[in-house]
């Protein structure tokens, strides 16, 4: 009745997203129906304020970056397609990855490409390098206004001391990659999808 | 030839008067007899179990449509999209992250992976949140026949197809007409009757009477929607003098809570055919509208609240303090008004079955008309109604914790999640203190305890404002 025709996720379609991000057949279908309550105005594609409608994202202080995340470059709108690329980066890394096609193309969802996420939301102009500003700004966000500048100042440089290596005084992504080579990011960047 | 059309229209007339005198005489005794006496005859509940065999055999054809395509059937309620992590407060997880040494550090620590948790927890709540899915209609295992409940449209057969268009043509062609008769009967009854009760001048049999008449006339509304109420526990039953207040799904839910008991209404003053029917029943019984530029003050509901209730010849007060519709999964925040007058507090649960038609009224994307024409082509409203013991405010208790306790009770008994979350939320931005509460606890992560001018547990509710009850 009525949009009914474009709630339809066609097989191709389908076929194509499970090649591209590894989710299973019934967790797209899943994961469809959940974009489709998202989008509000019902025309295939998600809005920042569509998320941001979301009481549990509004309240997360970095939840203008996770949402900027989902945007590519320049643009407003997030379809289906995008949507599950992004959400491809946080599915478990598992040890027989059983979708492994011809081209080898790391999968979405390796540790580098996980790293590489997380980098991005530190690195706000999006230049491949954290500079001490970035680091102030997204450090704001996390605290609000309850650290004084000069103790958060004093936080951004001992992180960059401690990770910059070749001396530019701004964390490129190899950097980050050796600053975090200790830590379990498989766990820590994954969500457990249910079948 | 004239002879014979003249013929065949003259049957066709008698045909037609004898049809339409037997539909009304059924009608007539069949559900208005029985509604202005107060007795049933159990039709509903033998028309309730046929129609769930037919959908259960509906599902499985379904399924078995599915199999020979080889496809999973899309349900709903086998899982979750996500396993969530129980959840562990901010605090608990950097402990974790950092070993218990740290909190008392005076040297901030940061790490760069400290972005992960933010990152993951937001990621979680796109996939996944408490809040957005209980203001759409809630999701069915089996499918019911009705094509706005259906995700597996796929999947459908030819006998399954026929079978809906005969579902169809018996709502629309059958249901339809005959409730839409009852309702405007009932409605037109109560307009009527309460107009004369009015006159009387004794007061005592003016109240008995009116008492009776708007019973009779929200049993015919009942009918009317055709729904199946089972009340629980009537010994509960709200008394003169207090307050009853019930989780909000629907404005049916007036109706079917006033089809057991009087109560008196709160609400605003509206224009039209609404204003009428408000007007109608404010001549016989006491009930509380307000006008549009009242509502927004605080102390002047309060009293007028208060004074009804301090009058113990009044019915109670029904009160929704969830001020919107929710979808019937979840209780959301009571809004602490109600709660603050100091008399007794009768809690009601009302769970709705979703298989039959669901009675969520979603206000953003239907209106008034509209929702209550789908409500009467659904096969039957029906749903459970538990009258819970009286509470009153303990020692040492604010409006707020009562409330919250209040809300629990309603909750537990009637199968639904008890959140925290506004159901205001539905329209307006949630408010940034959650936000800086958030900032504020991963402060201390990173430089320990630091003086704090406000509590940590101060009650975010305060803030919030008493929006008007009605705005749906």
């Amino acid at each position: 009745m009525g949009s009914r025709a474009s709630t339809l996720l066609r097989e191709e379609e389908i076929e194509e997203i499970k090649k591209e991000t590894g989710f299973s057949h019934s967790q797209i279908t899943r994961l469809y129906s959940r974009f489709t309550s998202l989008d509000k105005g019902e025309n295939g594609t998600l809005s920042r304020e569509d998320f941001q409608r979301i009481p549990e994202l509004a309240i997360n202080p970095l939840g203008d970056r996770i949402i900027n995340a989902f945007f590519p470059e320049g643009e407003d709108q997030v379809n289906f397609r995008g949507f599950m690329r992004t959400l491809a980066h946080f599915r478990p890394i598992e040890d027989n990855e059983k979708n492994k096609n011809a081209t080898t193309s790391e999968p979405l969802n390796s540790r580098t490409n996980k790293l590489l996420f997380a980098f991005r939301l530190y690195d706000l102009d999006r230049d491949d390098k954290i500079s001490r500003d970035e680091l102030l700004q997204v450090l704001r966000m996390m605290v609000g206004v309850n650290i004084s500048d000069e103790q958060l100042g004093s936080i951004a440089d001992r992180t960059i001391q401690e990770a910059d290596t070749n001396g530019d005084n701004s964390i490129s992504f190899n950097e980050f990659i050796k600053v975090l080579e200790k830590v379990d990011v498989e766990q820590k960047m994954s969500i457990r999808f249910l079948h | 030839m004239t002879w014979f059309t003249f013929l065949v229209d003259n049957l066709l007339c008698r045909c037609l008067g004898i049809s339409i005198t037997v539909w009304f005489t059924l009608l007539f005794f069949c559900t208005i007899v029985p509604a202005v006496l107060g007795v049933s005859f159990g039709m509903r509940r033998l028309y309730m179990a046929t129609l769930l065999k037919i959908f259960e055999w509906a599902t499985l054809r379904m399924e078995m449509g599915a199999k020979e395509k080889n496809q999973e059937l899309y349900k709903p309620y086998s899982s979750d999209i996500i396993a969530k992590e129980p959840s562990s407060s901010l605090l608990q997880e950097f402990q974790e992250l950092r070993g218990s040494a740290s909190c008392l550090s005076s040297e901030p620590e940061f790490e760069l992976a400290d972005i992960f948790y933010f990152c993951r927890r937001g990621m979680e709540t796109i996939v996944d949140d408490d809040v957005t899915k209980r203001f759409s209609a809630q999701e069915l295992q089996n499918w019911n026949l009705l094509t706005r409940s259906n995700n597996n449209f796929r999947h459908i057969s030819l006998r399954l197809t026929v079978l809906w268009g005969l579902g169809v043509l018996i709502r629309y062609g059958v249901l339809l007409p005959l409730r839409v008769t009852l309702a405007v009967t009932g409605i037109s009854l109560l307009l009527v009757l309460t107009f004369l009760v009015a006159f009387l001048p004794n007061r005592e049999l003016r109240s008995y009477l009116s008492e009776k008449v708007h019973l009779m006339c929200y049993r015919i509304c009942v009918r009317a929607l055709t729904a199946i109420i089972t009340y629980h526990n009537r010994e509960n039953k709200p008394q003169n003098g207090g307050i009853c207040v019930a989780n909000h799904t629907t404005p049916i839910d007036v109706i079917i809570l006033a089809n057991d008991g009087c109560y008196s209404l709160v609400g605003q003053v509206h224009g039209g055919l609404m204003g009428m029917i408000q007007r109608a029943m404010v001549r016989s019984s006491p009930h509380i509208w307000f006008e549009r530029s009242e509502v927004k003050d605080r102390h002047l509901v309060a009293k007028r609240l208060g004074d009804h209730v301090a009058d113990k010849t009044k019915q109670p007060i029904l009160i929704f303090p969830e001020g919107t519709c929710i979808n019937n999964t979840s209780v959301m925040m009571f809004k602490k008004g109600s709660f603050e007058i100091g008399c007794t507090v009768y809690p009601v649960a009302i769970k709705y079955d979703p298989r039959f038609g669901d009675a969520f009224w979603n206000s953003s994307k239907f209106g008034m008309v509209n929702y209550l024409l789908r409500m009467m082509s659904s096969w039957a409203i029906v749903c459970s109604v538990w009258y819970l013991p009286p509470m009153n405010r303990e020692e040492g208790e604010d409006a707020v914790q009562f409330a919250n306790r209040v809300k629990a009770a309603i909750a537990a008994q009637g199968g639904l999640v008890d959140l925290i979350w506004d159901g205001g939320l539905k329209r307006a931005k949630v408010k940034d203190a959650f936000k800086e509460e958030q900032q504020k606890l991963y402060s201390k992560v990173l430089v320990g305890e630091m003086d704090q001018n406000q509590s940590d547990d101060k009650h975010s509710q305060d803030d919030n404002p008493e929006d008007a009850n009605n705005r749906n």
